[in-house]
Formats: C-alpha cells, sequence, structure tokens
C-alpha cells in the first residue's frame, strides 16, 4: 500500500493554499490577524507595561502624548490615558478582551444556530415553522437592540457586584443570542438538501439510525458555509461589543475592550488628548477590516460555483 | 412456482401538489394531487431481473423507492418473501453517481456502512478490500475520496456498498444512464456476473431499452403511472402488443435499416393532473376507439403469459 503525503505536504498542495497565494489582501489581513492575535494573546507577555495595575501607574505620567510628539516619552510609545496608563498596552489588553468576547459569542451563535437550524431541517413541518418564523421575529429587530434588551434584562435582575463580575459573559449571550438566526437559515436549508441526498438514502437502506445519519452523513455536509458565515460573523462581533461598550453597556472600565478604551478617550478628545480614543479606533479598524477580508477571500475561495 | 422475492399488489402513491393554504383560500382552489402510481402490480422471482421501463414521470422511480421502503404507499402494499425467516435485506444503486456517495467520507468507510455493527475494523478492512476487487478496483483504492474517482468507477463503488449488505435483492435505479456507452457496458457485465455468482435478485429500472433487452428476464412498461403491458422480456421484445409498447421499440435505433419508416412520435402526453377518463395513453394512439376514452383498460393476461391493458389487443 503507497504511504499517502504527510498532511503538512497535503495541506501545501491544497487548493485552498493555492488560493492565498493568488490574494495578496488575503495574505496582507492574515498576516495582520495572525499579528494581532498573538499580540492580544500574549499581552501579559508583551506588553511593555502592566496598565491594570495600580501599583505601576504614575499619575505625573498622566495625558502623556505619543514619543514622536513633542512632550512624548520613548517609554509610552503610544502615550498615556488620564491616569497614566500606557496607550499601547491597555489596547493590547483590550484586543484579548474585544477578541474573546467577539469569538466565543460567534461560537455561542453558531452552536444554537446550527443545533436549531439542524432540528428544523430535519424534522420539518410545524417544527420547522416555529423555529424559522422565531428566528424572522427576531431578524426584524435589530441586532443591536437584541444585545440591549438582553443587558438590561441581566442588568434588572442581578445586584450591581454580581453583574460586575459576570459582565463578560452577558455582553458574550447579548451577542450570541442576537446572531444565530444567519447560521440556522443556511443549515436548515443545507440540511433539508443532504437529508434528501442519495448517500444517506443509502444509510438508510443499511438501516442506519436517523440520529446517526444526522450527525455523520448531513452535519459534516453542511458545515462549509457555517465556518464562512462565522468568519464573517466574527467581525461584526467585535463591532457590536465595541458600539455597547461604547455606550458604556458592554465591558466595565475595570476589563476595558477596545470600545470601551474609546469611550474613556472619547471624553478628552476635544481637549486635544486625541491619542487616548484614536489608537483604540485605529487598532478596532485594523482588526475587524483584516477578518472582513479574510472572511471575504474565505467565501469566494470556498464557493464551488466561483470556482 | 417458488414463492417470488418480491410481490407488489395494487400499489398506489399520490403527491399532493396543491397550492400553499393561504393561496387555496384566496383563490378557493381545491386540493390537488397526482397519482404517480397508480394500481401496480407484479411479482419478482428470486435470481431474474425484472425491469420497469417507461418515459420521465411515469412513476417507475416512485414504484422503486416504494419497494425500497424510503416512501409509505398510499394504497396496497409490497412483500417481500422472508427466506429462512429473515427478512430479505435490499439495497439500492441510485442513479447519480455524485449524489450516492458521502464526499466527506473515504470510500471504504462509505461501503463498510452497512456492515453488521458487530464486525471489528480489521474484518471490515479484509471485506472492503475483498468488495473492491469483486468490482474490479484496487484495493488501495478504499482510502481515496468520492472525487478521486470517474462516474463508473463511483458507481463500481456503489455497487460494492450494495455487496457489502450481502443483499438478496438490489434495486436498479437507473444505474448507468449518466455513464458513458463505454462504461455503461463495463457496468452492465458487472452487474451479470454478480448476478451470476451470488444469485441476486435485480429490481431495475430504465428508460433505454437496448439495456433493458440485455439485463431483463421479465418486463413491465409503464404509462403515466401504470403499468400497461407486462410479460418475459423476449416475448415483449418479439411480439409487442400495446400500442405504446410497439412504439417505445420503434424508438429503437436499427443500425442496420436506419432510414426505415417511422412514425413521427406525438409528443402528447396528458398532464398526469388532469388525466382523461378513459386509457390514459388515447391521446397517442393509433388503434383509438370510443371505447378506449370512455374506459379504462384493465390489465388482463394473454395467451402468450403475458398481460396487456388495451381494448384494440385481441388474444
Amino acid at each position: 500500500m503507497s504511504r499517502s503525503p504527510s498532511f503538512l505536504r497535503r495541506s501545501l498542495d491544497s487548493d485552498l493554499v493555492w488560493r492565498l497565494r493568488q490574494a495578496p489582501a488575503a495574505v496582507l489581513s492574515a498576516c495582520v490577524l495572525v499579528v494581532m492575535v498573538v499580540c492580544a494573546v500574549a499581552a501579559p507577555l508583551i506588553a511593555p507595561h502592566t496598565p491594570f495595575d495600580p501599583g505601576t501607574l504614575n499619575l505625573m505620567d498622566s495625558r502623556l502624548p505619543p514619543a514622536w510628539v513633542q512632550g512624548g516619552s520613548a517609554t509610552y510609545l503610544l502615550g498615556t490615558d488620564e491616569q497614566g496608563r500606557d496607550v499601547l498596552s491597555t489596547i493590547f489588553y483590550g484586543m484579548r478582551i474585544s477578541l474573546a468576547v467577539g469569538v466565543a459569542a460567534v461560537l455561542l451563535s453558531v452552536v444554537i444556530g446550527v443545533t436549531l437550524g439542524l432540528i428544523a431541517g430535519w424534522f420539518g413541518g410545524w417544527v420547522d415553522t416555529l423555529i424559522m418564523r422565531l428566528g424572522d421575529v427576531q431578524l426584524s429587530f435589530p441586532t443591536i437592540m437584541i444585545a440591549f434588551f438582553i443587558d438590561g434584562i441581566a442588568k434588572a435582575v442581578m445586584p450591581p457586584d454580581l453583574n460586575q463580575a459576570t459582565r463578560f459573559y452577558v455582553v458574550i449571550l447579548a451577542i450570541g443570542v442576537a446572531d444565530w438566526v444567519q447560521f440556522a437559515r443556511t443549515v436548515r436549508a443545507a440540511t433539508m438538501i443532504e437529508k434528501n441526498r442519495d448517500y444517506a438514502a443509502a444509510a438508510r437502506l443499511s438501516r442506519v439510525p436517523g440520529i446517526r445519519i444526522l450527525f455523520t452523513h448531513v452535519l459534516p455536509n453542511t458545515l462549509g458555509p457555517v465556518i464562512i458565515l462565522a468568519t464573517l460573523g466574527l467581525g461584526v462581533a467585535i463591532l457590536t461589543e465595541a458600539i455597547l461598550s461604547f455606550l458604556g453597556l458592554g465591558m466595565p472600565p475595570t476589563q476595558p475592550s477596545l470600545g470601551a478604551l474609546i469611550r474613556v478617550g472619547n471624553d478628552l478628545l476635544l481637549s486635544g488628548e486625541w491619542w487616548i480614543s484614536m489608537f483604540p479606533g485605529l487598532a478596532l479598524v485594523l482588526l475587524v477590516l483584516s477578518v472582513n477580508i479574510f472572511g471575504d477571500w474565505l467565501r469566494d475561495a470556498l464557493n464551488p460555483r466561483l470556482k | 412456482m417458488a414463492v417470488p422475492l418480491v410481490t407488489v399488489r395494487d400499489l398506489g402513491r399520490s403527491f399532493d401538489v396543491s397550492d400553499p393554504l393561504v393561496q387555496r383560500l384566496i383563490t378557493r382552489a381545491p386540493r390537488r394531487s397526482v397519482r404517480a402510481v397508480d394500481g401496480v402490480s407484479f411479482e419478482v422471482q428470486t435470481g431474474t431481473t425484472f425491469a420497469i421501463v417507461g418515459e420521465s414521470g411515469c412513476g417507475k422511480s416512485t414504484v422503486t423507492r416504494l419497494v425500497a421502503g424510503l416512501d409509505t404507499p398510499s394504497e396496497g402494499e409490497v412483500v417481500l418473501a422472508a427466506r429462512l425467516g429473515v427478512r430479505p435485506r435490499l439495497q439500492m444503486v441510485f442513479q447519480d453517481p455524485v449524489g450516492s456517495l458521502n464526499p466527506r467520507w473515504r470510500v471504504g468507510r462509505s461501503i463498510a456502512e452497512p456492515m453488521p455493527a458487530a464486525m471489528d475494523a480489521a474484518a471490515r478492512r479484509a471485506r472492503v478490500a475483498q468488495l473492491l476487487e469483486t468490482v474490479g478496483l484496487a484495493t488501495t483504492d478504499a482510502v481515496k475520496f468520492p472525487h478521486e474517482f470517474s462516474g463508473g468507477q463511483r458507481q463500481r463503488i456503489a455497487i460494492a456498498r450494495a455487496l457489502a449488505a450481502e443483499a438478496d435483492l438490489l434495486l436498479l435505479d437507473e444505474p448507468t444512464s449518466a455513464l458513458d456507452v463505454s462504461v455503461q457496458a463495463q457496468v452492465l457485465n458487472l452487474l451479470k456476473d454478480l448476478q451470476d455468482s451470488f444469485g441476486l435478485t435485480y429490481l431495475f429500472i430504465s428508460h433505454n431499452l437496448a439495456v433493458v433487452r440485455f439485463m431483463a428476464d421479465r418486463l413491465a412498461i409503464m404509462y403515466l403511472g401504470r403499468i400497461v403491458e407486462e410479460g418475459p422480456a423476449e416475448t415483449l421484445f418479439d411480439a409487442p402488443a400495446h400500442p405504446y409498447t410497439r412504439k417505445l421499440l420503434e424508438t429503437v435505433p436499427d443500425v442496420d435499416n436506419p432510414r426505415r419508416e417511422r412514425d413521427a412520435p406525438a409528443f402528447d402526453v396528458p398532464s398526469p393532473l388532469n388525466l382523461p377518463p378513459g386509457c390514459s395513453f388515447c391521446p397517442r394512439c393509433p388503434l383509438v376507439t370510443d371505447l378506449c376514452r370512455r374506459e379504462r383498460p384493465v390489465l388482463r393476461d394473454r395467451a402468450n403469459g403475458t398481460r396487456v391493458a388495451c381494448h384494440a389487443v385481441t388474444g
């Protein structure tokens, strides 16, 4: 029996890698994305300062401009905010929160959406109607409003100190629940096609239980579009979180995300300290842009009709 | 005669094709249904090939799905004779070689799917290799994915999967119509050889008369959901009685006499939604009489061992 080529070799020879080489914008966005993710994940190791340890802060260093502006200091490359925290370090930590919330929220949407979509597509009938009409109703409200709604309920039912501690999870829940419908629709449509494919019929003739057909035949063949949607959804989720935080409904100032950082700096924008909100804003733009460009490319690369 | 492996009695299947409820309420249109299969009866003897022939939409695929149990009949029944107290296993080979294999599964896994759950991995691998050889593929092909094979090879894989269940009955739903003519012949020869070596029973669906002539022991001609003529394949090919069967046989190109006189085919198929009260073939029939337009002919036995549903045929 001939030995099949190694996994690495096969990955490098694959169609997807070949397509990536054809698209410089996608390569660039992927590189930016990798750098930003590394910065975010390794923030405690590579950030020049520890902005959330009050012991290391010096109020004398507050509101310093970036290093290349007059009055700036090389210690604080992108300047400091009004409490003397290094802006570059807060951006690293902020990206960490933004990315964590974004990824977790998209995963939550995917789990809810794929589950409901599979159920709707597989069973059909009134179950299908119920789930999809529920999705239609939810889609008639703006995503951000659903997130407000869930956020508001969480604030109302929980005592303030618990509320502070669970903020992170509430934000994930709010964004995740607001965004499941597109996944459910895609998976439902694919399930209705896959369950009637001949290989599913052959499995039924071999007395394979329905639930097993669902998980071994139908589910894997519906996931292609889900991966694309999830990548594009990540950009939206990060933005939604930024909007919530900017409006003061998202992450608390003790754990600021990029959106919360922009909000803090926004108050000082008119007094000339532009760097405090400008740099987190640029980081947010760069992050969402590269996620979107990469997701767009992925959609084209994996779309069989464009091949 | 031995007990037939498959007995189909008065099989009927209607599909609801009504407009959605709201639209029906607005336009006051009644519910509508199509009788895709209507009063179909036949028997398939063990070890033989029974072919069903007809043009697109005549209900032959629906009959297969009903026999397979993938669909439930509205009327009538399908009886599979128990042999040694065990219900005969049946498997299907589908028309489309692309859709019949899961694209994300290595073909070895697809072939092993019908094998009993108790079988261990080594035994499965050995059996898969053996089956691949049986259908004329390499044993190393088991680790490949479906997209690495041609249509004919995929159809061989689908046949290997059907054999893996040790089925008694194979339902062949136009297994060669998506293939090149040269590959068709290979697959048909393979099916014939397998039938000879394993004593398989085939229910063969086709619209290709040359293929049917090669494969079938018995033959049923379907038209708009009903069997119009049924009997031993040789008798039907030699002496077709029903005007529709005759017309079908006329359409087969004749190599020796390509320019022979032929009636222009009349493409006047009535809508299955709105069948004429009498014989459904009467708008196309050259022998049509008033009786045909009033009364639907029933399938009746003839002296030569065939059955025919036609008022104009005598004997």
